[in-house]
């Protein structure tokens, strides 16, 4: 056990995983000698060669369709996008390739490939560097899509990822990166892909986050409770596939939700929820469902990012909209 | 008979006119006027001291990330001199120096890195494009922007920056490719800074010269010494000339080297020696170019001071500048420009957005 920031817990997940299976490969730009512009690469070069951990061109189409031509032929290589905001390059490949490639082949081959990327604002970033465009992904049946919010979910959630015989997208909201430390057991620990999470019970209200956004969202839980308000939050985890049962059985027993999401409001993951509870939980429902989110705006240059991000006051506002 | 060489019919030189002493080939200087030969000086010290002073306030948690410029001056403003306000001028994440150049106002270049999205507004008659990030991605925009000039009937040009990494990425090859098709009027002006934030050029690609990739592509292509604004000038100059007369793309290999940091959240150390870096320190464009006026009695030491003053005090005034306009921003900003008309849904947004901050 030791008390790990996010970005430490990573680097302990990629390098245990390497140590255990030795088709494991990690490459991208800066992972290898830089040890990856935000370090979760770090130190890997040093330990599994230059073979294993490759400092790759600046090409975002072949590191994604080399690391598919990888994956089939028997290795699991882990790519790296340096930021969420330069994977776009890499979208044709998941959408044409690694999505489709167990089904195109009718189960001949697979594709399992992770594909790491920072996202998500709060840093005081450049352009591109600040949006959540999880959906895009999400969108895409063949892809799984999961995003930690903290060490140690962070650590196992990506070793399962690693473990998964299908291709998995993992956002690491880097926003959190170092904001926190965490207690992450030495031995090897996994989540399972596709099951949100518990992280407060309550009987009052249901609140869903996910990444950066359950932090202030269990502070909007906190502040309510101290109102005598008691809420349930879940921590989604998986974007896709969804465990809407979690979400929908916690509706069913609180009656009112809000969903926490940075990315915009149009066609987010919130959009896809409600669909879900309306069909799995609307009978139980005792006000209209009610999200908290980015608008639906180009994320602005960081002098007014906090403007657009969502805070514990917002999501307090809407519960109590929800509560009414 | 069946394995013969072919003849690509084309070749690639490299050309250099100021030693780093700052001798010239005299056959090879270009004519311009003393007034342009000061003002390329001008502008490169103005933006080396401009540079220093966004690392000095970035540090001080005044500005956000950047990519400093240092080392790549010549290779910027000797590339934007021989065009005109109306050439389409197509920036990456580093140009300031060529922005300096087309009298970008320093005050929005501030307003930028302090994370407003006013600073993105291009100077009022200048054919400029913003700053655009994701690597490589604006190299097609140039393209286009060639091609369009052409089917109007002008004689514009358009040219675009982008480094040695960029010429890894896919976009780069598609529009290099496209251009030599249709034979468009764009100038491809790549500044090999040796780096692309830890990988060396070597191991972006086993060409020997990034130059040597117009062969492919069927243009012509020149690699010339970066830090020589007279080399930039005149390989830039040439390439324009043959644009505007319908001859078609060029592509320019500067070879040139990132003095400073990758961006501001960048540690080199990690990656390169502090030899390598003394190395270039040595062949940096600067003092070479001063070294040449002198000896063209273009300049002396109480010149070089005066301007030293003057462009102190106009980095101050654009500092004072750019935090009248940073005081109290407006949030809802964040709303403008989306679209030319905002959507209902949008519009109803803002209005919940501004009763929300206005206590509603
Ligand atoms: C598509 C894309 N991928 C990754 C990045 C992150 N990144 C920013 S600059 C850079 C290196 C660029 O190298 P080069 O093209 O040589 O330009 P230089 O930074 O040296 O000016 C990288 C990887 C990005 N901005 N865009
Ligand atoms: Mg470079």
């Amino acid at each position: 056990m030791a008390k790990l920031t996010m970005a430490k817990a990573l680097n302990l997940a990629l390098a245990q995983e390497m140590e255990r299976d030795k088709s494991v490969y990690v490459m991208g730009e800066d992972v290898g000698r830089d040890g990856g512009v935000f370090r979760i690469t770090e130190g890997l070069i040093d330990r599994f060669g230059e073979v294993r951990v490759m400092d790759t061109p600046l090409a975002e189409s072949a590191i994604v369709g080399v690391g598919i031509g990888m994956a089939v032929a028997g290795l699991k290589p882990i790519c790296e996008i340096q930021f969420s905001g330069f994977s776009y390059m890499g979208i044709d490949q998941l959408e044409s390739h690694a999505a489709r490639m167990r089904w195109r082949s009718r189960g001949r081959w697979s594709v399992p490939m992770v594909v790491r990327a920072p996202y998500g604002g709060g840093v005081r970033a450049l352009e591109h560097h600040s949006e959540s465009k999880e959906v895009f992904y999400a969108h895409t049946p063949g892809l799984k899509m999961v995003i930690p919010s903290g060490p140690r979910n962070a650590r196992a959630l990506l070793v399962s990822a690693i473990r998964d015989p299908d291709p998995v997208v993992f956002f690491e909201p880097k926003a959190i990166y170092r904001a926190f430390r965490e207690e992450v057991p030495d031995e090897e620990e996994t989540l399972p892909l596709g099951k949100a999470r518990i992280v407060r019970e309550g009987g009052d209200i249901t609140l869903v986050a996910y990444g950066a956004m359950l932090r202030p969202t269990l502070e909007a839980a906190e502040q309510l409770a101290g109102d005598g308000i008691d809420p349930e939050v879940i921590d989604l985890l998986t974007i896709s596939p969804m465990d809407d049962e979690t979400i929908a059985a916690s509706v069913r027993k609180n009656g009112r939700v809000v969903i926490v999401h940075e990315a915009q409001r149009s066609f987010g993951a919130g959009a896809e929820i409600f669909a879900r509870l309306n069909e799995k939980a609307f009978w139980y429902l005792e006000a209209p469902m009610e999200r908290v989110t980015g608008y639906d705006v180009i994320v602005p240059f960081f002098a007014r990012e906090k403007a657009y991000l969502p805070d514990a006051e917002r999501i307090v506002h809407a519960a109590r909209r929800a509560l009414q | 008979m069946p394995r013969t060489e072919i003849d690509l019919q084309q070749t690639i030189s490299f050309l250099s006119i100021l030693d780093e002493e700052g001798n010239a080939d005299e056959e090879l200087v270009p004519y311009l006027d003393d007034d342009t030969l000061r003002r390329l000086f001008r502008v490169m010290l103005l933006s080396r001291r401009f540079d220093e002073r966004l690392l000095q306030l970035q540090r001080q948690g005044r500005l956000g990330t950047f990519a400093p410029v240092k080392g790549q001056e010549a290779a910027q403003v000797g590339a934007m001199a021989p065009l005109r306000r109306t050439d389409w001028f197509v920036p990456s994440f580093r140009e300031t120096a060529a922005a300096l150049w087309r009298d970008t106002p320093l005050s929005g270049l501030l307003l930028y890195n302090a994370g407003f999205n006013e600073g993105g507004l291009p100077p009022e008659g200048n054919n400029d494009l913003p700053i655009a990030i994701p690597v490589a991605t604006q190299v097609p925009h140039a393209v286009g922007l060639g091609y369009s000039a052409r089917a109007q009937g002008k004689d514009d040009v358009a040219i675009v920056f982008f480094g040695d990494g960029a010429t890894s990425e896919g976009d780069f090859h598609e529009a290099i490719n496209f251009s030599g098709v249709f034979s468009t009027p764009t100038i491809f002006l790549c500044q090999n800074n040796q780096w692309a934030i830890s990988v060396p050029r070597e191991k972006q690609t086993h060409s020997r010269t990034l130059a040597q990739k117009a062969i492919a592509y069927g243009i012509p292509g020149i690699q010339v010494d970066g830090n020589d604004v007279l080399a930039v000038y005149v390989a830039t100059a040439e390439a324009a000339e043959r644009a505007r007369a319908g001859g078609g793309p060029t592509f320019i290999e500067c070879i040139t080297y990132r003095l400073s940091l990758h961006t501001t959240a960048d540690d080199p150390t990690r990656y390169r020696s502090e030899e390598e870096v003394q190395a270039w320190e040595r062949k940096e464009p600067l003092i070479r170019f001063r070294r040449y006026l002198e000896s063209r009695g273009l300049l002396s030491e109480q010149e070089v001071e005066r301007l030293e003053q003057e462009i102190k005090e106009e980095i101050a005034q654009a500092w004072e500048e750019a935090q009248m306009q940073m005081e109290n921003p407006d949030p809802s900003v964040m709303f403008e420009h989306i679209y030319a008309e905002s959507p209902d849904y949008l519009k109803a947004q803002r209005d919940a957005f501004q009763k929300e901050i206005g206590g509603g």
